[in-house]
Parts: structure tokens; C-alpha cells; sequence
């Protein structure tokens, strides 16, 4: 592999609360190649959304650099479209309206506008709520919505903050099959993060478990199970293995006593 | 199936409002039929009311020769004048308040302290100060509509969630974008909440005005009223500025509902 697309360096985030600072990340060190899906999978306070917002440019690291194609990172930018769990719809703008918002900050020509949201609300299936406003839909077709908005500015990486997190099961199974197919039609870098072990497994070329206090990565797991991933994959014995290889990573942590200052 | 009116407006989800609606407002018109009757009653027991009757025919007299008119006339150019001036600066202070922590710790001393101020208690200083033309009147009003309003605004653009700037920044959004495109939409519901409460303070604040002192309007019409014992004039008057305040009121109510359909549960 030669230049990683994603290469974290020693990325440290330190909160300064009260006396004793609160160590989000303390310095991990992560590559992520293009076109890989990795999911970082860890408990709560593990630092794992600190570590998308700092890739994403909304957060800046205390210590160590984050690269996106070998430059650092320094803010947001068109080329990292970001997913949030509250899905983050503008809820004054229809989903068309929506989708081109990106591409009107970008001042890119209406037609062209108009093409490539008629393109990605086509691709996530929501050609029939185009002129909807986001409180008419399901959290499932919000985050939809939000997938093609990121999508429609065409970034090279996708950053996905526990995306599916606040939906229902089957919506979130469904969704997490409509998110591989996207993927294998429009491929792009993907960092997703969950606290959903099968979640985290199904969609993952590789799995980035991470532990808490301080944040770090306790072990990451190549998942070697061949696109496309269906239903019977999920069930399949090697399924099986890889998630309770991943489930024991994350639930069976050893506590590294922070040293005291 | 039922006939639908009320649905059909908004988004039709609401299969139960129609019948409610109803309902609710046959209750209205017999509650309204009832005062007026309880009124008529009081007024033939010999309190010293005048009868509706008397007070329609007041009403059609002053019609007829043009008062009412006038007197409507000048209180509302007055209200408007003052409540727009007053709402735009409101926005514009709210906004920078809000947008600018420096703003908000010059400003913020400034609009808590007048705010527990009633407006009309500035009279008499406006009035020596500006006259008695219309200026001091419309400052007054001005005053009224903005103090109410400002603090409003400025919670709006303050409660702007955080994760929809995070959403626009990340599309690409600049300052300028994410508060043309994000902080003014989602801080209309809060501005107009203020402009509505904005409005009420500015209708009582003219009436006051007008009662102390003005030569036209409603205020000043039943001031005079006062001095002949004309009780019909006066209640003309009373009834004409709740009537204007209450449309008012819808009227923005109105324009707020479709500035803001967008809103999650209503």
C-alpha cells in the first residue's frame, strides 16, 4: 500500500476538567487505505467520535497530526463528508434542498445541481420525498437523506458518526445493507463508527476496537468476509467467529490504571 | 367522508382537528353571545353601562362622520411605525448579540437594565426631550416593541444547534453562509415569538400614549370621551383597540405559521 489515505500520528486530545485532564485520545496511531471501510468499535469515552471530529476538521488535536492524503488536517473540507447520529437535516429545506446544499456552497451550476442530488436521492431511494421536508420522514429516511447530502458533494472519504444509532433494529439492518450497496456502487473511504459489535463487523474490511482511559486502540481485526455481505453471511459460522472476536475485544478490556500526575 | 378545511392548509396528518376545531368553536361563539348577553343584562339592571345598543349606534356615528376612522387611523400608522422600526433593530442588536460574545457584553448590561423599565415610565422624559409631535409617541412604541423582542432574537441565534453549524461547516459553509443559510432559518421561530409578544407590548404601550397625550387616536378619543361622561365613545374604543389588537395578532400568528411550517412537532 503506499500512501494511506487516512494516517493518524499520534493523535492526542486532552480536555482540561478541573484538576485532573481528561485524556480523550491518548495518542493513536491509525492508517486507513483508500476505498477501505474500516468501523471502530469501542465502549463509551473511548474517544471515538473525538477522533472522527479531529479527522473531520471540527475538533483539533492537543497532540500528534492527522493526514488526509499526506496533507494535515487543519479543517473541514469538501473532499470529508461528514454523517451525524442526529442526522443534522436542515429542517427549513426540503431532502432536494438538502442534498444541493453542499453543492450551492460550491457554487456549482444549477443543472449540475439539480443532476447529481436527482443522482443521490436515486441512489438511497428517496426519489419520492424529494420535495418532502425532513419532518415528514423516518429516521431511517433522514439519515438516507443525510448519506446522500455528504455523498452529493462528492468526497473521497465518508466520516460516519454512529449513523445508525438512533433507529430501530430491522431499519438499522436494512439500512446497513443499503449503506454496503451505495458503497459498492459509489466506493469511497469509509470511517464508521459504532458501538454495535455485528454492526461493526457486517460492514468492516477492518474492525478498530478501541478502549477508554485513555482513549486508544485496544486491537484492530481484519475482517476477510467477501462483499457483497447479505443476510446469510450474517448468520454464517465465520460471521459468528469474527464477532465474538471483536465482541471479546471490547467487553473484556483490561484496565490501564492511568498513572497518576 | 367528513369535510376537511382546517387539515388541508397545514399537512393534512391531523384526521381528528376538523371535528375538534368545531367543536372548540361553537364554544367560542356561545361564550361571546353569552358575555354580550350577560353585559345587556347588567348594563338594563341599572349599572351605569351603556347598553350594546347604545354602543353600536356610538360606533355607527363615528363611523358615519369619519372619527373612528381617523382615530384607527393615526393609532395604527403610529403602532406600525414604531413596532417596525422596533422589531428590525431588535433583529439586527439580537443578531449581533448573538453572533459576537464582545457585542453581547457591550449590549447585554445595557438591554437588561431598560428592559425592567415599563416603556411608558420613559414619557415624560421622551416628551421633553422630543416634543409632543408624533416622534416621542413612535419612540416610546419603538422602545416597547424592541425591548421585547431583542432578547428573543438573541436566545434564537444563542440556541442554533450546534451539530447544524457542524453539518454546514462541513459542507463548505463559511461564517457567511452558515448565518444566512443556518443561524437566520433556525432562529425565525424565537424571533417570532418575540415579535408577537413585541406587538402586544407596543399596542398597550400607544394606548397609554395616546391617554396622555396626543390629538388623534384612539387613546385620545376616549380621553375626551372621559371629560363629557360619554360612556359609549369609551367603550367604542375599548372595543375597536381589542379588536385591532386581536387581528393584528392573527395576521402575524399567520405569517409565522408559514414561516415556520417547517417545525418538528406541532
Amino acid at each position: 500500500m503506499s500512501t494511506p489515505k487516512i494516517s493518524v500520528r499520534g493523535v492526542e486530545k486532552v480536555f482540561p476538567v478541573g484538576r485532573e485532564p481528561f485524556v480523550a485520545l491518548g495518542g493513536v496511531s491509525l492508517d486507513i487505505a483508500d476505498n477501505e471501510f474500516v468501523t471502530v468499535v469501542g465502549p463509551s469515552g473511548c474517544g471515538k467520535s473525538t477522533l472522527l471530529n479531529i479527522l473531520a476538521g471540527l475538533e483539533q488535536p492537543t497532540g500528534g497530526t492527522a493526514l488526509v492524503d499526506g496533507r494535515p488536517v487543519t479543517g473541514p473540507g469538501p473532499e470529508r463528508g461528514v454523517i451525524f447520529q442526529q442526522y443534522a437535516l436542515f429542517p427549513w429545506l426540503t431532502v432536494r434542498e438538502n442534498v444541493e446544499f453542499g453543492m450551492r456552497t460550491a457554487k456549482v451550476p444549477k443543472q449540475d445541481r439539480r443532476e447529481r442530488a436527482e443522482h443521490f436521492i436515486r441512489l438511497v431511494g428517496l426519489e419520492q420525498f424529494a420535495d418532502a421536508l425532513p419532518k415528514t420522514l423516518s429516521g431511517g429516511m433522514k439519515q438516507r437523506c443525510a448519506i446522500a447530502r455528504a455523498y452529493a458533494v462528492n468526497p473521497s472519504i465518508l466520516l460516519m458518526d454512529e449513523p445508525f444509532g438512533a433507529l430501530d433494529a430491522l431499519t438499522r439492518v436494512r439500512l446497513q445493507e443499503q449503506l454496503l450497496e451505495t458503497w459498492s456502487e459509489e466506493r469511497r473511504t469509509v470511517m464508521f463508527i459504532t458501538h454495535d459489535v455485528d454492526e461493526a463487523v457486517f460492514l468492516a474490511n477492518r474492525v478498530v476496537v478501541m478502549a477508554a482511559r485513555p482513549g486508544r486502540i485496544a486491537e484492530v481485526i481484519e475482517v476477510d468476509l467477501p462483499y457483497p455481505r447479505d443476510e446469510d453471511m450474517r448468520l454464517s459460522p465465520e460471521f459468528g467467529a469474527l464477532r465474538n472476536r471483536v465482541w471479546h475485544a471490547v467487553y473484556h478490556q483490561r484496565q490501564i490504571k492511568e498513572p497518576a500526575q | 367522508m367528513a369535510v376537511t378545511t382546517a387539515g388541508a392548509t397545514r399537512d393534512g396528518n391531523a384526521p381528528a382537528r376538523p371535528r375538534k376545531n368545531r367543536t372548540f368553536l361553537v364554544l367560542n361563539i356561545i361564550s361571546i353571545v353569552a358575555g354580550i348577553a350577560i353585559w345587556w343584562g347588567l348594563s338594563l339592571a341599572g349599572l351605569q353601562f351603556p347598553t350594546p345598543g347604545e354602543v353600536v349606534a356610538a360606533a355607527w356615528k363615528m363611523i358615519k362622520d369619519g372619527t373612528l376612522a381617523t382615530d384607527v387611523g393615526a393609532s395604527l400608522g403610529r403602532v406600525l411605525a414604531g413596532f417596525a422600526l422596533g422589531s428590525v433593530a431588535a433583529v439586527i442588536v439580537g443578531f449581533v448579540m448573538g453572533w459576537y460574545t464582545v457585542a453581547r457584553g457591550l449590549f447585554e448590561p445595557w438591554i437588561q437594565f431598560f428592559r425592567t423599565i415599563p416603556p411608558l415610565a420613559m414619557l415624560p422624559l421622551v416628551l421633553v426631550l422630543m416634543g409632543i409631535g408624533e416622534s416621542p409617541k413612535i419612540f416610546v412604541i419603538f422602545l416597547a416593541a424592541f425591548l421585547s423582542c431583542v432578547i428573543s432574537t438573541y436566545q434564537g441565534v444563542v440556541n442554533v444547534d450546534k451539530t447544524l453549524i457542524n453539518a454546514a461547516r462541513v459542507l463548505g459553509a463559511g461564517d457567511g453562509t452558515i448565518f444566512g443559510r443556518v443561524v437566520v432559518p433556525a432562529s425565525t421561530p424565537f424571533i417570532l415569538v418575540g415579535m408577537r409578544v413585541g406587538l402586544g407590548s407596543a399596542w398597550g404601550t400607544l394606548v397609554a400614549a395616546e391617554l396622555l397625550a396626543a390629538q388623534a387616536g384612539l387613546g385620545h378619543r376616549m380621553q375626551s370621551a372621559q371629560l363629557y361622561y360619554d360612556l359609549p365613545t369609551i367603550f367604542v374604543g375599548i372595543i375597536a383597540i381589542g379588536v385591532l389588537g386581536l387581528i393584528m395578532d392573527r395576521l402575524l400568528m399567520i405569517a409565522g405559521n408559514k414561516l415556520t411550517a417547517w417545525q418538528e412537532n406541532r
